[in-house]
């Protein structure tokens, strides 16, 4: 293999550059040991956590944090730091699998109308005209109530209402390079235009698309929770962040503070995570942006 | 006696932190100024000339510092001297001109009132005398009509007219001294004279002294009283401009002035003497006509009139449409070079558009070895058979190159498209390619950011030439590069032209460019043409009036070097 020596290279490059950013930047080394925390839940989580997260204790109801049960436990004598840990792989997963739906299709439709122009730009602008024109939560909310109250119509309602974003943000980019020499000169070696679509546009801007689907993620994840805040999509007793303050958030009043505190923690820790990795990879891609 | 100058930059260096650790960009520079006086700074991209300016005016950035040497200016100790007072001097004692004029205006403002900003900021005007003052300034760049333009836009008006506003901005406080860093790179010729004998007269009036940053010696030269030539952070060379030009006493100033393309010498003579490869082929004599262009018409709409001026004016909406190019026609033999002239708008480029297939023409035919590929739309040309026969070389290297492909993946590209190349045959063809266009075989794994302006212009020609084209557009090839770096790529694609049979259109604004690579000239303007004929008659014993005027607007040094 010839090519390898190169691609080698490159990826050396980009690792050495990555590192390069990271250790001028401990913000960003911080955010990404976070997200490496937040993986190893989603994965080992039900199997490392101390209690099964369904169990019930009747013995052991509202009990404040401990040594035994380090969150507490909830109404019906669950422990709550198993839940949360349970809990991050639903969230994370609703989160991965609705961003990847809103970049496939959101970014596919803003390169078609950045670079083709014309009607694709038209049908395509003025359906993001459309989802934009309602509150996005109420417009969710909607979505998962008529398609069924399930988890998977919690993914597409969340990939909708974030389909603008990604839709101009791809826009923005194609139209930019439409006519950038390199296109042309794809055009002369006789690309046909489909193919300078994917081959010369899509790499082009994937970077500045990986930015905002890091960005997205957060909203993404605080957007199921706060749909299943409200009851809709995951159903009890599934550990869900949403759920769980909605369950605790009746009693703080009562002094069971640990009920709502500790999975809002969970859901701010990952919001915050993703955030500060858009703006960490955004160095990365584009220094020249940087603040 | 000894006259204390204006500028004195003594043992200066200038230091950036970078990933890769300190880089000096200057190193312990001399450059001093009288007052008065015209100095040119001389070098090529990466010389540190435009960093010294910085230095100069303190405005560095953030991973820049001056690590040394002083710099005084009339009497003040620059690197003592406090933000405020900088701020203070800035525009009032001394002012920058950048290269992009468009870029230097803010866009969503009237030049006046730009101009009225610079005055008030440093109390140089009120309320009430503002505005009769920043007319004053415009009027004393030649702007005409300054009360006019005073509420102009700077969308509204042309590069040349913008770089007069910059001007004006820069002098309107009447400063003591000017840099003007790259001023005129991107105007026509005409315009640069244009703006160059403005400069060159404001700072003779006013007492100003001057410094030109330009990559071109042979502007320096004509405008400036002393040049200081640079080379790697460092200064080479300086002295008088005619002394420079009759004598030149560092090697790099003989590589750079020998570099810069003048009348009366071959391609050869561009180059050092250690790279003269034997002389040129001898180019084979022009034979039958390979493309025929008549009557080649392109026009555009006019921007859609606004719904109320089509309310107010209902006749207007049936305005004439633009005409860029305007029924031209003229032809191309199997390997010549023709070059086409013209300023920025006269419709070269548009015409080398429709010559590639990339846009349709509106009239006209073009007919390429016997087919009028006129006729086929430009959304099904990428995969006509012809395809392959006319290929095209861009202005710009870095703009056109992918930044995702590798070099040996951007020479590929054409040929895993259209060239029924074999897999296994691939490597070995671009590793061919490279060689041919002397890229060297271990940069093929590289992207474009990896590789020099000259590296990159290797891989467009590679590109363009995979396929064995008959005809290759070429698009200022050599604009975006370094005077020492187009004189390779020149001799390059001559020895490609002779070694492989094609033709040429050498679409150019430089004429001394166009007069070495060219058998032939087409003057265009206002997209017709103007003139056509042999390179040589037409360059030196022009007859139209807009070829002449061209000409003359060439920068001319005060003396050709004696021995070449």
């Amino acid at each position: 293999m010839s090519r390898s020596p190169g691609t080698g290279a490159a990826i050396l490059a980009t690792l050495s550059h990555a590192r390069y950013v990271i250790s001028g930047n401990p913000v960003t080394a911080f955010a990404f040991m976070l997200l490496g925390l937040l993986l190893f839940c989603a994965v080992f989580g039900p199997w490392i956590v101390p209690f099964d997260p369904l169990a019930s204790d009747t013995a052991a109801t509202l009990k404040a944090p401990s040594l035994r049960h380090w969150f507490g436990t909830d109404a019906l004598g669950r422990d709550v730091f198993s839940r949360v840990v349970a809990a991050t792989r639903l969230d994370l997963a609703i989160a991965v699998f609705s961003v990847a739906l809103v970049f496939a299709f959101g970014g596919l439709a803003g390169i078609a109308a950045g670079f083709f122009g014309g009607w694709t730009d038209r049908i395509v602008g003025r359906i993001a005209d459309t989802i934009m024109a309602f509150p996005l939560f109420v417009l969710a909310m909607g979505i998962v109530a008529a398609l069924g109250n399930t988890v998977t119509n919690i993914v597409i309602a969340t990939a909708i209402i974030n389909f603008p974003l990604y839709a101009r943000v791809a826009r923005t980019e194609a139209s930019v390079r439409r006519e950038a020499g390199f296109v042309m000169a794809a055009r002369l070696s006789g690309n046909s235009e489909l193919r300078i679509a994917l081959t010369s546009i899509l790499p082009n801007i994937l970077p500045i698309m990986m930015v905002q689907m890091s960005l997205t993620m957060g909203y993404a994840i605080l957007n199921a929770a706060g749909l299943s805040f409200i009851g809709l999509g995951v159903r009890p007793p599934m550990p869900e962040w949403g759920i769980m303050v909605a369950e605790g958030a009746g009693s703080i009043i009562s002094g069971e503070w640990w009920l709502a505190l500790f999975p809002g923690l969970a859901l701010m820790l990952a919001v915050f995570c993703f955030n500060l990795i858009g703006d960490g990879l955004r160095d990365i891609v584009d220094p020249q942006r940087r603040t | 006696m000894i006259q204390l100058p204006l500028l004195n930059v003594r043992d200066l260096t200038v230091e950036f932190s970078t990933r890769r650790g300190i880089v000096r960009a200057v190193r312990n520079i001399d450059i001093s100024i009288g007052k008065g006086e015209t100095l040119g700074i001389v070098g090529e991209s990466g010389s540190g000339k435009s960093v010294t300016s910085y230095a100069v005016m303190r405005i560095l950035d953030r991973a820049g510092q001056i690590a040394g040497g002083s710099i005084h200016f009339a009497g003040l100790d620059l690197r003592a001297a406090s933000e405020r007072q900088m701020v203070d001097l800035r525009g009032r004692e001394m002012s920058m001109i950048f290269q992009n004029p468009r870029a230097a205006l803010n866009p969503i403002r009237r030049i006046g009132h730009q101009i009225e900003d610079v005055l008030r900021q440093h109390a140089q005007a009120g309320s009430a005398d503002a505005r009769e003052k920043a007319i004053e300034a415009l009027r004393d760049v030649r702007i005409s009509r300054p009360e006019e333009r005073y509420s102009a836009y700077p969308f509204e008006l042309s590069g040349g007219m913008c770089q007069r506003v910059v001007i004006a901005l820069a002098l309107a406080c009447r400063p003591k001294l000017l840099i003007a860093d790259e001023p005129t790179t991107g105007l026509d010729v005409t315009t640069q004279k244009a703006v160059m004998d403005l400069i060159l007269e404001l700072t003779r009036a006013r007492g100003m002294s001057t410094i030109l940053i330009t990559h071109d010696l042979g502007l320096a030269a004509t405008y400036c009283s002393r040049v200081v030539v640079m080379e790697k952070g460092e200064v080479v060379e300086t002295a008088s401009a005619a002394e420079i030009f009759a004598a030149p006493r560092h090697a790099y100033t003989r590589k750079l002035m020998r570099a810069t393309p003048r009348p009366g010498i071959g391609l050869r003579d561009l180059l050092p003497d250690e790279n003269r490869a034997g002389e040129a082929l001898p180019a084979s004599a022009p034979g039958a006509p390979l493309l025929t262009v008549s009557a080649l018409v392109k026009e555009y709409p006019r921007a859609e009139a606004g719904l109320f001026s089509r309310f107010m004016k209902p006749d207007a909406a049936g305005a004439q449409p633009f005409r860029a190019v305007d029924g031209i026609g003229f032809d191309i033999k199997r390997g010549e070079s023709l070059g086409l002239v013209g300023e920025s708008g006269c419709g070269k480029s548009t015409t080398s558009m429709m010559l590639m297939r990339l846009i349709d023409p509106t009239a006209g035919s073009i007919i390429f070895d016997g087919e009028d590929i006129g006729s086929i739309p430009a959304r099904d040309f990428a995969r006509h058979p012809m395809r392959k026969r006319i290929q095209m070389v861009f202005q710009d290297p870095t703009d056109s190159l992918n930044p995702r492909y590798s070099a040996a993946r951007a020479i590929a590209d054409p040929l895993l498209r259209l060239g029924a190349c074999e897999p296994r045959t691939l490597r070995a063809r671009v590793e061919e390619l490279a060689s041919l266009v002397g890229l060297p075989g271990d940069l093929l794994d590289r992207f474009p950011h990896q590789l020099s302006g000259g590296q990159k212009a290797r891989v467009g020609i590679a590109r363009a030439i995979a396929l064995n084209p008959s005809l290759v557009v070429l698009d200022e090839p050599t604009a975006a590069l370094d005077v020492s770096v187009q004189a390779l790529v020149l001799n390059l694609l001559a020895d490609l032209k002779a070694a492989l049979g094609m033709s040429y259109l050498f679409v150019s604004h430089d004429l001394h460019v166009v007069r070495l690579i060219c058998d032939r000239v087409i003057v265009m303007r206002a997209g017709r043409i103007i003139e056509q004929g042999r390179a040589a008659d037409v360059l030196d014993h022009p007859k139209a009036d807009y070829t002449k005027e061209l000409i003359a607007a060439l920068p001319h040094p005060p003396a050709q070097p004696a021995a070449r």
